[in-house]
């Protein structure tokens, strides 16, 4: 079965720190930061980037829409 | 593989659409109105419709949707979004016109506006956000406010007694003969943002057929208004709102659907 790598940009500025990607993504990938933004919100980043697998479940359930995802196939 | 080497314009799987401003959205972080505006206009880009597509924007929290949503838009008087969408349709007929509105604005503000334009089946397509509070004021109770639930108008939770029942305004409007399909979903999941974009799809292809009006209520989140967390108004909303107001198809095709 192939494999998929993915991975997710997040436009921290933006990002409003809800955290409704955080239960939306299947391998528990997403974590809020510890750092602010500019406003002072939380925002979302890859804390765990190994896991990704680039599904997009977190960028279509954003508010904001504030995540870009990639993806990549890898050869097995 | 390092993170550098996937992201590349080639892997590119999902980024926000065009049909978005870039302006910072003004609702509250986890508000389902910024999801519920971008598979809209996710919508009408991928049917090419840019052009042809008319909104109509209401009083309320969407206030500023033309901000946000990069097609023509008109503002509206409260709750009459639905009166002044009639008018554009049927100077263009041809045009995809439809209306964003909330709870307040179409279930009590514009109940007759709604009803009337709903009776006369315009072709145009009504989204209704249903939170079940009035969100810009600073969380009234609206028509939708479930039995119990506190609101800063009700602050012991709404009374049946004394301040009625809530509005499934949604089921009345099935029962109206224009209207062509009417469904109920919610943009708190993955899953039910897909069903939702499905929805919207449908109800822009009925209103090219010009067979009638299409209603798509969105059960959304408040978390500001119910004094919740993002994450725990979502439960909330599922525990106690869907329950209420089930999720589905109402009516399809002009025909209810009989669960």
């Amino acid at each position: 079965m192939a494999k998929f790598r993915g991975a997710i940009v997040v436009d921290t500025e933006h990002c409003k720190g809800c955290g409704v990607c955080v239960p939306a993504c299947p391998s528990q990938v997403i974590g809020l930061a510890e750092e602010v933004n500019s406003k002072g919100y939380h925002y979302s980043f890859m804390a765990n980037p190994e896991a990704c697998t680039g599904c997009a479940n977190c960028s279509i359930v954003c508010p904001d829409g504030v995540i870009t995802v990639y993806k990549v196939k890898l050869e097995v | 593989m390092d993170i550098k080497e996937i992201i590349k314009p080639e892997n590119l799987v999902y980024k926000k659409t065009g049909l978005m401003t870039d302006n910072p959205l003004s609702y509250c972080p986890g508000c389902g109105h910024g999801t519920a505006h971008r598979l809209l206009m996710e919508v009408v880009d991928e049917l090419g419709i840019v052009e042809d597509t008319i909104g109509v924007a209401p009083v309320g929290c969407s206030v500023l949707a033309y901000d946000f949503m990069n097609v023509d838009m008109q503002g509206a008087a409260h709750g009459r979004a639905p009166a002044v969408a009639t008018g554009i349709k049927r100077c263009w007929p041809d045009k995809y016109v439809f209306t964003y509105q909330g709870d307040g604005d179409l279930a009590a503000i514009g109940t007759a506006e709604t009803i009337h334009a709903c009776n006369r089946g315009e072709n145009i397509t009504i989204i209704f956000i249903n939170n079940g509070i009035y969100g810009m004021t600073g969380g009234q109770m609206a028509p939708t406010t479930l039995p119990g639930m506190r609101t800063t108008t009700s602050p012991y939770g709404r009374e049946v007694e004394m301040m009625g029942n809530p509005l499934k305004i949604t089921e009345l409007i099935a029962q109206l003969p224009g209207v062509h399909y009417v469904t109920r979903h919610a943009v708190h999941t993955p899953r039910a943002v897909r069903k939702t974009k499905k929805a919207i799809f449908k109800a822009f292809e009925v209103q090219k057929e010009k067979k009638g009006l299409s209603f798509i209520e969105i059960v959304s989140n408040c978390n500001s208004g119910w004094k919740m967390e993002p994450v725990a108004s979502n439960i909330w909303m599922e525990d106690n709102m869907f329950p209420f107001y089930e999720l589905g198809d109402i009516k399809i095709d002009g025909q209810l659907v009989t669960k």
